[in-house]
């Protein structure tokens, strides 16, 4: 055994209101399982918890490779989290490559926890360090705290008769069991987890649960950090909360709008990443007669929803960003035939296949303009991990109820990231109307239109005496045969336009939060929400005049928005993509100026550089 | 339960109010009058029938059936028959389609629709040119075959229809000249009867672009000697004679006279549509001379809607939840007082 030395031995007590903890390794050594792990404890313990898992799109990148870091950041709190948190209060690298990509991120004077036994001459030499961090006093600024995780793991195991890979995976419950111990959290949840996940592989169940345990008591023996980090559990709203990552929360509030509208769901779906595990959730649910399809590729998946809806199925189809571009002219034809479908994109960082893992809001101009011909559909996007139910079912609702297609923009941030979700019962979401026509009218036509919505009804296959033809051809307006009459195109394409604009009746009004008028607006939309939110936060705490106006419905926008706008001094449209929301909101509202603020490095904004950009703004007023 | 007399249908209660738009003289009259036909004999209610086409001639089809029918996006046509079908098993299902439609920009989803064997009806009306947009070359083209887009003659080998779909796992295939309306009419009945995905390809000719392209077999003077029209448990005997038949020579279909060196109607092949082994079945849509036509195969398999319904039906009685609130409020949850 190596001797443990603590660089900076100054032991203090803290409390916190709340601390980032990032998990960082190879992406085989279990990162994502640690920190879903930390996770799920905080929230049980009654911390508010947000998470940003980030890893590479090799399933299997070289060990040890600067590219092949895979991490997992959790933000609790005692206070509302609203996003994985910018700088770090510990970070826990298991290899020189997680250290050398994550060391920047951790905040000077704060906790690193190493495995030294990675840090071989080989794998420092992978992760491109000419001289050892450990030994060349580079890591001063830090509380460094050295352990040898590999070989105490397989101490603690070398009774078991386990094979050499069994156990140096569980060294990451070594790293676990530490970081429980410094935030004094109960073990209990991880233990019944492995109890679960190795119902058929006990000694594996076994030699985790010991690992963990070593790495808890091997804190506590060795006094090697105080476990007085008190965050104490948050003031959330009563109720019952389960955590949640985004993608299970949307086909979760698939599964309600079905069964609220009395409808059965059909998923078409193609996988990509990171929408393919909405898929994977909604397959596992056949007993709710959820139809989840795999087809054989993207136009197949949305097709195949466009079939079911006609048929009268809640249809969806599920992809990411080239994923839609494949299915764009298929959205064409849901939208002239007047049917109900939904569309989830879980952006990705773009264009072409882009960064496959990495997270982006740069389809949101593909969504309100990628197909052929005058095609309006209605555009919105969840912006939260939680309110991904919500706004599947508000899709649901909507496309339903106003029988055209909805895309749904979520993106890899918040399809992945976790956070605590109250539950919802089926009893207190919204109704949900349909357009089904079950008998025939005298006068009946398949494209006889609703007068507030100027939906046109469903009559569904199977129904006697409403038999009829539709198709991505033009309609008479009346008979909804195929018509090329020049005054009849203009009239439907007018009226399908008109048909999405009124949906501003039936969505919420924009609100700016914190300030409703003061010097500076930030704008943003989709799942940059929690940074946005927190920094508005922080300033609005230190005296500033800013509001932030997060935008849920992108097509149409909500009718208040002009006057929601007019209220500030300065706008700063936020996003990370090169200004689309900007493009749109300026050709709608062109009597008013937008500043830009844009990332565009896969990576979400960051807390710290946006309260910058903002205190520099209202300097220069 | 007064409901117990089924409605009789003529061929009149699917006709839809539309004016049929194809070329004088074209095929997909034939094939229309013969599905009209057809319709009344299948014992389906009119309001259960639906129609999907793709882009192309003969996908303008659905507007003249007065029933439930959807004119879609090019290719695209076997994908939505499916989500249809999937949405409801009970519904009766066509799909027509051509062979651009069909073998070029959706030769993904007809593979795939054949492989997975959900029970419905495609027809593929091959003419072996694209009609609609004017005269190109297709997938069926024959090599040197001059058209708009090859004035030099076509240089890409052509797909076999029955080839590409038995290869695929096609459980039902048949073939017919677009100028048999009555052997049309039955075939399509017997498609409908068929438990799984029955394709049906149509030799019909295009007027415009490609005339005579199957008047080698399909001339109702020669018909006779150059086609053989299979039935299920009888020799494959042909022409006009009735003197020819086939037999296996090793590997080979080959064609012999009765009578003639000894042959007698004992030796010829007896036709087995329903063995799951299609290799004879692969030996008949490739042979040129003579052309094999009717049911080549018609092996009954589990459908995919079957297969679904008997997961789910596992799925549910194993599942502890019926209402999804019972699937929110379980598993890992915590009470925030």
């Amino acid at each position: 055994m190596t001797v443990n030395k603590i660089q900076t031995a100054e032991q203090e007590v803290e409390s916190l209101s709340a601390v980032v903890i990032r998990f960082v390794g190879d992406s085989g050594d279990g990162m994502q399982l640690t920190g879903t792990q930390f996770t799920d404890t905080s929230a049980m313990f009654g911390n508010d918890v947000a998470t940003f898992p980030n890893y590479p799109a090799e399933i299997r990148a070289p060990q040890g490779s600067l590219y092949g870091v895979s991490g997992y950041q959790v933000h609790i709190g005692s206070i509302e989290v609203s996003t994985p948190g910018d700088d770090l209060d510990l970070l826990v690298a298991m290899n020189p490559a997680g250290l050398k990509t994550n060391l920047h991120a951790l905040k000077p004077g704060h906790t690193l926890i190493i495995d030294v036994d990675s840090f071989s001459k080989k794998n420092l030499q992978k992760a491109e360090y000419e001289t050892n961090p450990l030994e060349d006093g580079s890591l001063e600024n830090y509380r460094v705290i050295e352990v040898s995780m590999t070989s105490m793991t397989k101490e603690a195991l070398k009774d078991m008769g386990l094979d050499n890979k069994s156990i140096t995976r569980s060294k990451n419950m070594f790293a676990l069991g530490m970081v429980y111990w410094m935030y004094d959290r109960d073990m209990n949840h991880t233990l019944n987890f492995f109890d679960q996940k190795f119902k058929y592989k006990p000694e594996i169940a076994q030699a985790n649960a010991k690992v963990l345990k070593a790495g808890y008591y091997y804190a506590e023996t060795l006094e090697l950090i105080p476990n007085a980090y008190k965050i104490m559990p948050s003031e959330m709203p009563k109720g019952t909360y389960r955590i949640l990552n985004g993608n299970t929360a949307t086909a979760w509030g698939f599964l309600a709008a079905a069964e609220k509208s009395g409808l059965e769901l059909f998923l078409g779906s193609y996988p990509i990443t990171p929408a393919t595990d909405i898929l994977h959730e909604l397959v596992k649910h056949k007993n709710f007669g959820v139809k989840a399809f795999q087809a054989e590729d993207e136009i197949a998946g949305v097709t195949s929803a466009i079939g079911a809806s006609f048929a009268g199925d809640l249809a969806i189809t599920t992809t990411s960003g080239p994923g839609l571009a494949l299915k764009g002219e298929a959205i064409g034809l849901a939208m002239m035939t007047e049917l109900p479908l939904v569309i989830v994109n879980v952006q990705r960082g773009g264009p072409s296949t882009g960064l496959p893992t990495k997270t982006e809001q740069s389809d949101l101009l593909q969504a309100l303009y990628g197909r052929n011909g005058e095609s309006p559909v209605i555009v919105i996007a969840a912006s939260t991990p939680a309110n991904c139910f919500d706004y599947a079912f508000e899709a649901a609702k909507l496309t339903l109820e106003h029988m055209t297609p909805v895309i749904l923009l979520t993106d890899g941030y918040i399809a992945n990231g976790s956070e605590p979700w109250r539950i919802k019962s089926i009893k207190d979401m919204p109704e949900i109307m349909t357009h089904v026509i079950d008998e025939r009218s005298e006068t009946w036509h398949p494209y006889d239109r609703d007068n507030d919505t100027l939906s046109r009804n469903w009559a569904i296959p199977g129904t006697p005496g409403l038999e009829h033809r539709v198709g991505g051809l033009e309609k008479d307006k009346i008979t909804g045969n195929v018509s090329y009459v020049p005054d009849n195109h203009e009239y439907m394409t007018n009226i399908r336009a008109e048909k999405v604009k009124r949906v501003e009746n039936y969505i919420p009004d924009l609100e700016a939060e914190y300030n409703e008028e003061g010097d500076l607006l930030l704008i943003g939309w989709g799942g940059t929400y929690g940074s946005l939110h927190s920094a508005v936060r922080k300033l609005d705490a230190k005296g500033y005049k800013v509001g932030h106006a997060h935008f849920h419905y992108l097509n149409p926008f909500p009718k208040n928005t002009a006057e929601v706008l007019s209220k500030f001094k300065k706008i700063v449209v936020c996003e990370l993509n090169k200004g689309q929301l900007a493009k749109v909101l300026k050709s709608r509202f062109p009597e008013f100026e937008y500043i830009q603020y844009n990332k565009v490095m896969g990576l979400p904004f960051s807390v710290t550089d946006l309260v910058a950009k903002s205190k520099n703004i209202i300097k220069d007023n | 339960m007064q409901d117990t007399v089924e409605k009789k249908y003529t061929f009149k209660d699917f006709a839809s109010d539309q004016e049929v738009r194809w070329c004088p003289g074209c095929d997909d009259y034939v094939i229309l009058r013969s599905m009209q036909k057809a319709l009344p004999d299948m014992g389906v209610k009119k309001e259960d029938v639906v129609f999907i086409s793709g882009i192309g001639c003969s996908s303008r089809f659905p507007y003249y059936i007065d029933s439930y029918g959807m004119h879609s996006i090019h290719g695209r046509a076997a994908a939505i028959s499916s989500g249809v079908k999937l949405a409801n098993p009970d519904l009766s299902v066509w799909m027509i389609t051509g062979d651009g439609d069909s073998l070029a920009i959706g030769g993904n989803h007809f593979i795939h629709v054949l492989r997975r064997n959900l029970n419905l009806n495609i027809i593929l009306f091959n003419n072996e040119i694209y009609g609609l947009t004017k005269g190109q070359f297709s997938p069926t083209s024959l090599i040197g075959q001059k058209t708009k887009s090859s004035p030099y003659g076509n240089t890409q080998p052509p797909f076999h229809p029955g080839e590409l779909a038995l290869g695929a796992q096609a459980r039902f295939f048949a073939r017919l000249g677009g100028n048999s309306p009555k052997e049309m009419t039955a075939l399509f009945v017997e498609a409908e009867k068929f438990k799984g995905t029955s394709l049906i390809e149509i030799l019909q000719n295009c007027v415009i672009f490609n005339d005579g392209c199957f008047t080698q077999f399909t001339d109702k003077k020669i018909k006779e000697d150059k086609q053989i029209f299979l039935e299920h448990g009888k020799p494959m005997i042909f022409g006009k004679e009735r003197d020819k038949g086939l037999v296996l020579n090793g590997l080979k279909l080959e064609v012999v006279t009765i009578g003639e060196n000894g042959v007698t109607e004992e030796d010829i092949l007896v036709h087995n549509a329903k063995c799951e082994d299609n290799t004879l079945h692969q030996m008949l849509v490739k042979l040129q001379y003579p052309l094999a036509t009717g049911i080549i195969r018609s092996y009954e398999d589990s459908t995919f809607e079957e297969r679904e319904a008997m997961l789910n039906e596992q799925v549910k009685s194993k599942s502890g939840f019926s209402k999804v609130d019972e699937l929110f409020f379980s598993g890992e949850t915590y009470e925030v007082k």
